[in-house]
């Protein structure tokens, strides 16, 4: 005798522990499996783009600080970039250097924030997550004493850095380098083995490499699907040329290997942040620009290997002192095109573990 | 180093595969008719040489007399890159061919332009606001928007 089945949708969010943010899914189900999945967002959307015509383009900085706000630095790396592309300026090594150093330590930032809290979508409750804020805090003191700020940092500037890093920064970073390879050893001992994270995550989500690369997809997500592609190696800006690291890939594409991609990268970040330190040389931070940048008319698109992905910025200048046109390529909002594809079929607990372990932030989703 | 192909090559190559769609280029960019948008991408996707296999974004700029959508191709396989461009003259009823069966990634980024622009998609499936709500009045990324008082 056959049970006649009928589907049946339900609503997730906008507001669950789990969403990381507002972030809704329609979502319907045959029994436990998921038959078709309907992302609905936009709640935390503040117009950035919008606003950035109104600012001058030392002002939108500050903007930059708020789109994915656990990464502020890269996100300030990003535009600075694309900005000094735009008007054809060339920051001296120094800050060059510095800004990758800083970059890395964001990326390590937001890696422990995506691995904190995707164990705790899994069940594992606060604990791994504590242990990964312990050392996020530590980073989070680093930034407080180069620019006073931990949060919303704005450190970079159009042409170089905001300041140099304060004699007290160099042995607090000693320190950090010192301690953190034991941390991530812990993380390793304590996770990475652990029974019931691999029976939850391993075949769980897969994402292949062709559908990967159609749907646009970078950062970690992508390097899980086994696609060599990191900007840092594949078009290598400031100083990343010179910097001595391996791209972690995956094999699979599942949830297990997007957890491996993060520890594995946020011990390559450690090493890039030791060669920094090794090479960096005394000398200016910051080249002459003037206050008021004008770009001449024209347009240009930069970007960098956020800890999420590519984040990018075009920029259209119509040579007056704000951006004509500022828009964000998104890697948390293009990332969730794949959200869909990931779930249909899986079921109704692996859900959450799956858009835990995509990483996205709804700062930067939503803009 | 990521190449940038040079614009004048894209489009001898591109007027070969496709003719008559090509309206102008410079060392970096080629504009194209919007209507032939699709065919001009799949080329671009399918050439065994180019071979553009993936899509980093689209945008869409607001010049007042028309909107230029900008589209930044990458190959992966050889590393190189282009950005292909189309201008749609008046503000209203404008439409572009979706190059979303090309590449998925195109799915919430024309939805977002659609949104924001008011630019339509034609054969995008599911050609819906993105981050407004359904009624929100107007698209507020244009430069002509203005806020209703309150």
């Amino acid at each position: 005798m056959s049970i006649r089945t009928e589907p049946i949708t339900i609503n997730l969010g906008p507001q669950h522990p789990s969403t990381h943010g507002v972030f809704r899914m329609r979502i319907t189900f045959d029994g436990e499996i998921i038959l078709d999945v309907e992302p609905i967002f936009g709640y935390l959307h503040r117009g950035s783009e919008k606003l950035a015509e109104e600012r001058t383009y030392a002002q939108v900085i500050t903007l930059t600080d708020r789109l994915d706000y656990v990464s502020s630095m890269s996100n300030n790396l990003a535009y600075v970039l694309s900005v000094e592309k735009l008007a054809g300026i060339q920051p001296p090594e120094r800050a060059m250097y510095l800004r990758v150093l800083v970059a890395e330590l964001q990326r390590i930032v937001s890696h422990l924030v995506a691995t904190g809290f995707f164990l705790n979508d899994l069940g594992a409750l606060a604990t791994p997550l504590m242990y990964c804020f312990r050392e996020r805090e530590k980073i989070l003191d680093l930034f407080e004493i180069l620019c006073g700020a931990r949060i919303t940092l704005s450190y970079m500037r159009v042409g170089g850095i905001f300041q140099d890093a304060p004699p007290e920064f160099w042995p607090e970073l000693r320190d950090f380098l010192g301690y953190m390879p034991g941390y991530i050893d812990e993380y390793d001992r304590l996770i990475t083995g652990n029974e019931i994270l691999l029976s939850r995550t391993k075949e769980v989500g897969i994402l292949s490499a062709e559908q990967a690369v159609n749907s646009s997809i970078s950062g970690p997500v992508l390097r899980a699907s086994g696609v060599n592609w990191d900007l840092r190696k594949a078009d290598p800006y400031d100083v990343y040329d010179r910097m001595d690291f391996e791209i972690p890939l995956g094999t699979v594409g599942d949830n297990y290997d997007r957890y491996l991609m993060r520890i594995a990268e946020m011990r390559q970040s450690l090493r890039i942040i030791e060669q920094c330190v090794e090479q960096i040389e005394d000398g200016p931070i910051k080249a002459e620009v003037p206050a008021l940048v004008r770009p001449p008319i024209g347009d240009a698109y930069g970007h960098v290997e956020g800890p999420k992905g590519e984040l990018g910025f075009y920029l259209v200048s119509d040579g007056s002192i704000s951006p004509y046109r500022f828009k964000i390529r998104s890697p948390s909002l293009i990332n969730l095109t794949a959200l869909r594809d990931m779930l249909l079929g899986s079921k109704l607990a692996d859900m959450i573990v799956t858009f835990g372990s995509m990483d996205i932030n709804m700062g930067e989703v939503d803009r | 180093m990521t190449t940038v192909l040079a614009g004048d090559v894209i489009a001898s190559r591109v007027e070969n595969a496709v003719s008559g769609v090509v309206e102008e280029w410079n060392s970096r960019d080629v504009w194209v008719k919007p209507e032939a948008v699709l065919d001009v991408c799949r080329f671009l996707k399918e050439d065994s040489d180019l071979r553009f296999d993936y899509l980093v974004s689209i945008s869409a700029v607001d010049y007042i007399e028309y909107f230029e959508m900008v589209y930044h191709l990458l190959s992966m396989t050889n590393n190189h890159s282009v950005v292909l461009k189309a201008k749609c003259w008046g503000r209203e009823d404008l439409s572009v061919p979706s190059i979303k069966d090309l590449w998925q990634g195109a799915d919430f980024q024309e939805r977002e332009i659609y949104d924001l622009m008011g630019i339509n998609f034609s054969g995008h499936p599911n050609m819906k606001r993105l981050l407004l709500w359904e009624g929100f009045p107007g698209h507020p990324q244009r430069k002509d928007y203005l806020e209703p008082p309150r």
